[in-house]
Order: C-alpha cells, then structure tokens, then sequence
C-alpha cells in the first residue's frame, strides 16, 4: 500500500512502459500511414517521460533538456514524414502501408 | 511524497493517459485515434507538470497539441475524405501484435520491479526549473541548441517543398 501511495520513480517507468507497448502496438498493427505516425509519437512520448522521470530523481538538468531536444525533432519528423505521406497518396491514391510495393511510379 | 491529494491526481491524469492512448489503437476509426491523441498528450504534459518539468510541460501543449496533433490531422483529412465512410483503417498481424505489447510491457515491468531499486539522490529537482532551463542553453548546451535550430529549419523548408502543390503534374 504504501508502494502505491507514494508517487516516485516506479510508477512514472511504469507508465512510460505502457505508452511504449501500446505505440509498438500500433505501428505493428495498423494499416494506414497516419496511425503509424501516432503510433511514433506514442512512443517518443515515453521516451520523454522517462527522461524526466530520471532527471527529477537524479537531481540534474540533462534528462530536461534531452527532452527539450526531443520534442523538437519530433515536430520535424512530423512534418517530413506527413510531407511523405501526402506524396504517396498523390500516386498510390492510398495511404495503406501494407500496398505500397514500389519505388517509383 | 504521500500527500493523499497528490496521489489522487496523479492517478487521474495517469488514467486519462493509458485510457486514451489505448483509445489510439484501439479504435479503427482514424479520426477518433486523432481527437484521442489530444488528450493523451495532455495527460502527458500534466505528468511532466508532477515531475516538476513546467517548461516541458507547456512546450509539449504548444507543440504537441498545437503543431503536431494540427499537422496529423490535416493528414487524416487530405487523405481520406471527412465525408467519406472507408475512413475505417485496417489492421493485420493481431496476435503478434498482442504478444509483442504484453511482452514489452511484462518484461520491462518485471525488469524495473525484480532490479535491486532505483536510489534517488538527495537533491531531487524541486519547484521551477525555467531559470536553470535558459542558463544550460546558453552555456552547456548552446551548440546542440543552434544545431537543433537549423535542423528544424531545413527539415521544414524540405517539408514544404516535399508536398508543394504541383502544376506541372498531371
């Protein structure tokens, strides 16, 4: 009970655990482009978590700003990859991952 | 920390997180999984709030929420019709998939709970942390963050072009 009640660094990597299954999940299971994106954002948002999960019981800054620089590259990633994204619905006319066999039109 | 309250809150938003990240793949509708991420990155950002990360917390609102979930459902709307019924997106590989989640999560809970504990130290990072934010900037981490700067830099111009509206196509 008292592992329950008191908030510390257990239950934070626990819960970052299960974002990190479910993104997996996702980018495993599901067919259309997009979820697969939500699937990676899923996934860096565990990341981040335990970053700041470590840096709050360790006491220093490099887990804050890792994961400063994390959300940055993942508005990158989002950009391009939906760049990406669009362009192949423009020639493949879908989005589904599993029909997308070529390389070039 | 056992404050009851704390406790309490910290549960709620950790189950409106799991709940609606869940939600996410669970459902075939796509535009559901993108009104669900809402809330899941802003049960994150409220958990970044307990770990005493404030800066992070509203980076990750106006990022996440206002760039990112903005750009992804732009996505789901330029590639399937909002009016359109096939928005149902198909899944395959089910059963390896299951496997695969209650294999990570069973082996890195297992691993977290059975390892000999983590030992915090002393100094635990307490109330704000914006000031100590801008000083590493500046001075420990001033190359990562022009590197960084230019990298969304080019990566947004390369965007940009990548799904420009092409006239001479077609």
């Amino acid at each position: 009970m008292e592992q329950l009640t008191t908030i510390g660094l257990n239950h934070y990597l626990t819960l970052s655990a299960i974002l990190l299954g479910f993104g997996l999940f996702a980018v495993m299971t599901r067919k259309n482009a997009i979820v697969v994106l939500m699937g990676v954002e899923l996934i860096l948002n565990a990341a981040n978590i335990n970053f700041l999960a470590f840096s709050k019981y360790n006491g220093g800054m490099e887990g804050v700003m890792f994961a400063l620089f994390v959300i940055v590259i993942a508005a990158a990633e989002a950009a391009i990859a939906l760049a990406i994204v669009i362009n192949i619905f423009k020639i493949f006319k879908s989005v589904d991952v599993s029909s997308i066999d070529s390389m070039k039109e | 920390m056992s404050n009851p309250t704390y406790t309490v809150i910290f549960y709620l938003f950790a189950a409106i997180t799991v709940c609606s990240a869940a939600f996410v793949v669970f459902t075939r509708n796509v535009i559901y999984s993108a009104f669900s991420l809402l809330f899941t990155f802003f049960g994150v950002a409220a958990l970044y709030v307990f770990l005493s990360a404030d800066f992070i917390a509203v980076t990750q609102v106006v990022v996440y929420v206002g760039g990112i979930l903005v750009l992804l459902l732009f996505g789901v709307m330029f590639t399937n019709g909002i009016m359109q019924t096939g928005q149902k997106s198909e899944v395959f590989h089910i059963v390896p998939g299951t496997f695969l989640l209650a294999g990570i999560i069973g082996a890195l809970l297992y691993t977290f709970y059975t390892s000999h504990g983590w030992m915090p130290s002393e100094s635990t990072l307490q109330g704000s942390i914006v000031e100590r934010i801008g000083f590493e900037t500046m001075s420990r981490y001033v190359l990562p963050f022009e590197m960084v700067s230019i990298l969304l830099l080019a990566a947004l111009i390369g965007a940009a072009f990548l799904a420009r509206f092409d006239k001479s196509g077609k």
